[in-house]
């Protein structure tokens, strides 16, 4: 079982507490009903999938019930860093292996 | 008395005889601190089981954990029958009752032992091969006959009647294994303070120090010391100390799973003690001494009872007083061997000779044999062992060939050296390296914060494994923030081993066909892994997978390396190039009851029910499971049958009223000054000119523009909306706004709350439903033209505050009576004796189902399935034409959900009114076309309407509102059933009830 930090209760707790929302920073267009086929495409149904770094939505569902962002080593299943939703992507990483 | 094979004075058992106990219905006598396995021994039984596949007899391997051969069932009662119980670790209490398994009729004379010679057409992959035709007989005999003959132990066919406990630990050191290694890190890291776990499986610490004669630590002996260590470790408050305990999974971020076995030992276990307990333990740093593993050599009939490793030969005379044999044979590859031969030499047994395949080995050993007078033969190999039900000899050869010797014996002791107990470093995720000049896989390159120590890590010696320990324990303190001052333990005497061999010895080669068990749990030959090689398996994992090397209950621990070595060789390359098989948890087999523990019966799942269950259940409800719910069915009246009684229910609601507890119905209150700009983007439908004390039917997609949930919403004041969601969907309806209102639209300054289980909701629903709550009502005109259909009040009712909402899900004039919960029942009695002076009924969900389907309502989930957009479902009136933006609305005017043909929500009505579809049921176009037939749709909904005196059916069907009146077939089995295409409302078209 994961240890997630969460950034709202600045605690690790055990990932019983929380759960996947999908891959972050996929921004829903403010100008939605004007989108073309292809950028909804990209925005509902494509995800990267990587060997590596992933940046997902995590939901403290059993704490605090806050939507927040973490970076994970799918490789290693660590958990490199967490921060707040709406936080921009962070510029570097702590230990990400290559 | 003592039994014929304890040795008096030998060993550290009080010998008085205390247990007697049976096995297959003989009895026989043990002694306290005994194993089932060291009480069989020491009276002379050495057959205890018949092997997996060619039914062979079988005797103990070892003494400990990794045991392959000795599975027996292990029954208490009839309820409690535990099978594949290793007889080398259940401990032995008084009244104990074991039997043997994999044999008919006896385990002496097994009829099965024919598939031994049978064997050539058994070998290696052979249900890939030999039972290929005819084709059918594989399903219908081969494998049923198979499955049959084959096998462990019987599964019991009662539920358990024990019960299993579960915890959760915190530590600073973990230390798994309670051998020297594991007591020297564990005191190092508890002299400091900081909190310790120290794990072992066996019942008493020590390890291999259980058998090592030869250890003197702190001027005591080894496992003296060990004890006292461990009862100073005891007295410690940051120190908790688990015996009986396996360390079965490593997994994420130092977390380790543990069972302890608390009361499989005892003869009485009390009802108030757990049967195991599951420990789920978070370290910060873990200390890795699992140990070695000795393995035993692969030459021909080397599975007979008798032959055992040396090392559990030495614990069953230095730790059980008891000696497994009274001639007793010796063969080696390694020293270790060697202080077998000189203990049980030393205690009065006779050793017929030493067999060393090693060419000239020297040391203190060989010349402690030799002065004991032990026969010590070099370069030479066993080649095979006589004997049956158990060994009678063994047959020695120069290892280059020549003359061979018989040479009789009553045990053989065997060891070709020592394989470190990397599985739990490897489940870290670890990455083991091989080092090549002592044919050994170590721990290498670590992924958690771990440290391998001892044996396990490939150390050799006494004192170097206790250094290392010592160094390890005081390192992970020191990693924590606590600094050692402790007093190492010092080693005065210990032993000191060589390396071995691995993979087959001679006379058990590739020019052989001899049955030299490599696996003796799954029957796997040197051969056999031979011919896997031969067949195109090129990776171990396919070796494994084709042979079954490895895959029983004891996953390969004696198994593994002699099985990698004989396919590297055949191979023609190196051990490393030809990889190890993954370890993977549990370490040991795990019951299923301690994962389980207390999740079972009606503590596996939540039970929810409503405030006016009791009332219901006083009524005689039939209740139904919905999602954690139990929601009440029906009403059955004395003679009625589900039938009967849903009729009159819907009837009773149509001509008079009916009371229904939707109280399982989701609430989300949605508060805020941005709280319809909110309702706005979450819903399809329009809700900014939404009056207070109005509702509004709501439907909420997903991004993708299919319906995702519905229900009626209430706005109780402009800054105020009451949701209401489908009942399985309130989460996930929470879930869903939560997530759109922290991180798409946290500009709206908006609270949701989950209300479901505040209010208590009695529906009231019929011609009379405002005679009935009229007069309990305080404050709120009911008038149709205060209070119409669609809108809501605040208020009070029988003295209490309630939401008092004027809708409909059965088309009559119907209300909903909000209540805080507390109060439900009380409010929902009170309705009842209003009710009861006009004829109402209590109806429950399946008539509230027919009555609403009557009216082509939707219900989301059933009629709809996650590919139907309002469209499809004929709500396009729900969706705000203006609105510029709702989750959706880009979604649902994707290509394909716009374009023609799309399926439809119709309704369909059978030719014959009696027949009712079923649910689910497929319809096509054309009843003469070929099969398979186009299916174009089908039945969502289906119910028999006493209101309208026939059957009445909704359906998906494509382009379905082009197809009014058409007829369309519905196959079933017995039948097709003729059916037309319909509006989907079947009872009174016009809504004039609503107002009646």
């Amino acid at each position: 079982m994961l240890l997630i930090r969460c950034p709202y209760c600045e605690e690790e707790r055990p990932e019983l507490e929380f759960r996947n929302a999908g891959e972050a920073h996929i921004a829903r267009s403010a100008n939605m009903a004007g989108e073309s086929d292809d950028d909804f495409e990209k925005f509902f149904f494509i995800r990267s999938n990587p060997k590596g770094i992933i940046y997902e939505r995590w939901r403290h569902m059993h704490g605090c019930a806050r939507f927040f962002n973490a970076v994970r080593d799918t490789v290693s299943d660590r958990f490199l860093l967490t921060y707040k939703a709406g936080e921009p992507k962070p510029a570097k990483l702590p230990g990400a292996s290559k | 008395m003592i039994a014929a094979f304890r040795i008096p004075g030998a060993g550290r058992l009080r010998q008085a005889e205390t247990a007697s106990f049976s096995f297959d219905g003989h009895s026989y006598a043990g002694v306290e601190g005994d194993t089932l396995a060291s009480a069989l021994l020491a009276n002379g039984v050495h057959l205890i089981g018949r092997s997996f596949k060619y039914h062979r007899p079988r005797g103990f391997l070892s003494a400990g954990a990794e045991e392959p051969n000795a599975l027996v069932e292990i029954k208490r009662d009839s309820a409690r029958k535990t099978p594949n119980v290793r007889a080398t670790v259940q401990e032995l209490y008084d009244g104990l009752a074991a039997q043997s398994q994999n044999r008919w009729p006896s385990l002496s004379f097994d009829v099965s032992a024919l598939g031994d010679i049978a064997s050539p057409l058994l070998s290696a992959g052979f249900y890939y091969k030999t039972f290929m035709w005819p084709k059918s007989a594989w399903k219908n005999f081969y494998e049923p006959k198979i499955r049959a003959a084959a096998g462990l132990g019987v599964a019991p066919d009662q539920a358990d009647p024990d019960h299993y406990s579960a915890r959760f630990a915190h530590c600073d050191v973990l230390v798994l294994g309670g051998g020297a290694a594991g007591i020297a890190a564990a005191l190092a890291a508890a002299e400091t303070g900081v909190r310790v776990i120290l794990v072992d499986e066996q019942a008493e610490f020590g390890g291999s120090l259980h058998f090592e004669s030869g250890a003197k630590i702190d001027r005591q002996d080894g496992f003296a010391w060990a004890q006292s260590a461990v009862a100073k470790l005891k007295t410690m408050d940051n120190v908790r100390v688990l015996s009986r305990t396996t360390a079965f999974g490593y997994y994420a971020q130092n977390f380790v799973g543990l069972v302890e076995r608390v009361s499989d030992h005892l003869q009485n276990p009390g009802r108030d003690l757990p049967r195991e307990r599951l420990w789920q333990v978070r370290a910060k740093r873990v200390v890795l001494a699992t140990g070695a593993i000795e393995r035993h050599m692969v030459f021909a009939d080397n599975d007979r009872p008798g032959i055992m490793l040396a090392s559990a030969a030495r614990t069953y005379l230095n730790h059980y007083g008891v000696t497994v044999g009274r001639n007793v044979g010796v063969y080696t590859a390694n020293d270790s061997a060697y202080a077998a031969a000189i203990d049980l030499k030393k205690a009065g047994v006779g050793v017929a000779a030493i067999v060393d395949l090693r060419d000239n080995p020297t040391g203190p050993v060989i010349e402690e044999a030799r002065a004991l007078g032990i026969e010590v033969n070099f370069g030479r190999a066993v080649i095979r062992a006589g004997g049956k039900l158990r060994v009678s000899s063994m047959t020695v050869q120069p290892k280059n060939g020549g003359g061979e010797r018989t040479i009789p014996v009553d045990a053989i002791l065997m060891s070709a050296g020592w394989t470190p107990s990397v599985h739990l470093f490897s489940q870290s995720r670890g990455k083991v390296a091989f080092n090549d000049e002592t044919k050994r896989f170590v721990p290498g390159a670590y992924a958690q914060d771990c440290v391998s120590v001892g044996a396990c890590n490939g150390t050799d010696g006494l004192s170097a494994t206790i250094d290392e320990a010592y160094a390890a324990g005081a390192k992970a303190a020191k990693d924590v923030g606590a600094n050692a001052k402790g007093n190492k333990p010092k080693v005065d005497a210990s032993e000191n081993w060589s390396r071995g061999m691995l993979g087959a010895a001679p006379g058990a080669g590739a020019d052989t066909t001899v049955k030299a068990f490599v696996d003796f749990q799954n029957d796997v030959t040197a051969k056999d892994i031979r011919q896997a090689v031969h067949e195109g398996m090129r990776s171990i994992e396919h070796v494994k997978r084709f042979t079954t090397n490895g895959m029983a209950t004891d996953q390969g621990k004696t198994s593994n390396m002699h099985g990698l070595a004989i396919a590297a060789e055949t191979l023609g390359k190196p051990i490393p190039q030809v990889g190890l098989t993954t370890f993977r948890a549990p370490y040991t087999p795990v019951t299923f009851g301690s994962i389980v523990g207390h999740a079972r019966g009606p503590l596996f799942d939540p039970t929810r029910k409503t405030a006016i269950h009791p009332w219901a259940e006083r009524q005689g409800a039939v209740f139904e499971d919905v999602g954690q719910w139990k929601r009440a069915w029906y009403f059955p009246k004395a003679g009625e049958d589900m039938h009967a009684a849903v009729d009159r229910e819907c009837v009773t609601v149509r001509k008079t009223a009916g009371l229904f507890d939707a109280s399982t119905l989701g609430k989300i209150e949605v508060v805020g000054p941005d709280a319809a700009k909110f309702m706005e983007l979450l819903y399809t439908n329009p809700w900014e000119k939404l009056e207070p004390g109005r509702c509004r039917y709501g439907i909420m997609l997903r991004e993708d523009g299919f319906i995702y949930d519905d229900g009626v919403v209430g706005r109780l004041a402009p800054d105020r909306f009451h949701v209401t969601t489908t009942t399985g969907g309130a989460p996930r309806v929470m879930n869903h706004m939560e997530d759109y209102l922290q991180t798409e639209f946290p500009h709206l300054n908006v609270w949701l709350t989950s209300i479901t289980e505040q209010w208590a909701v009695i529906a009231v629903q019929g011609p009379k439903s405002r005679d009935i709550i009229a007069p309990l009502v305080e404050g709120i005109d009911m008038s149709d033209e205060a209070l119409p259909h669609m809108s809501v009040r605040e208020g009070r009712i029988c003295g209490v505050p309630t939401r008092l909402f004027r809708m409909s899900f059965t088309g009559e004039r119907g209300f909903e009576v909000n209540v805080p919960a507390d109060y439900g029942q009380a409010v929902w009695e009170a309705l009842w004796a209003e009710g009861q002076k006009h004829g109402a009924c209590a109806y429950g969900t399946e008539a509230m189902h027919v009555l609403r389907a009557e009216k082509g309502y939707i219900i989301v989930g059933q009629d709809t399935d996650g590919t139907v957009t309002p469209n499809d479902a004929g709500l396009d009136w729900a969706v705000g034409k203006k609105k510029t933006d709702f989750v959706g609305i880009r979604g649902m005017v994707r290509p394909d959900l716009v374009a023609n043909g799309r399926k439809q929500l119709v309704g369909l009505k059978t030719k014959d009114p009696k027949v009712v579809l079923e649910e689910g049921a497929q319809i096509v176009g054309d009843s003469k076309q070929a099969i398979p037939m186009t299916m174009i749709g089908h039945v969502t909904s289906s119910y028999w309407s006493e209101n309208c005196g026939r059957s009445i059916a909704l359906a998906l069907v494509a382009g379905g509102r082009d197809r009014m009146g058409e007829t369309l077939y519905v196959p079933m089995p017995n039948a097709t059933i003729e059916v037309e295409v319909t509006g989907m409302v079947f009872f009174d078209e016009k809504g004039e009830r609503l107002n009646g």
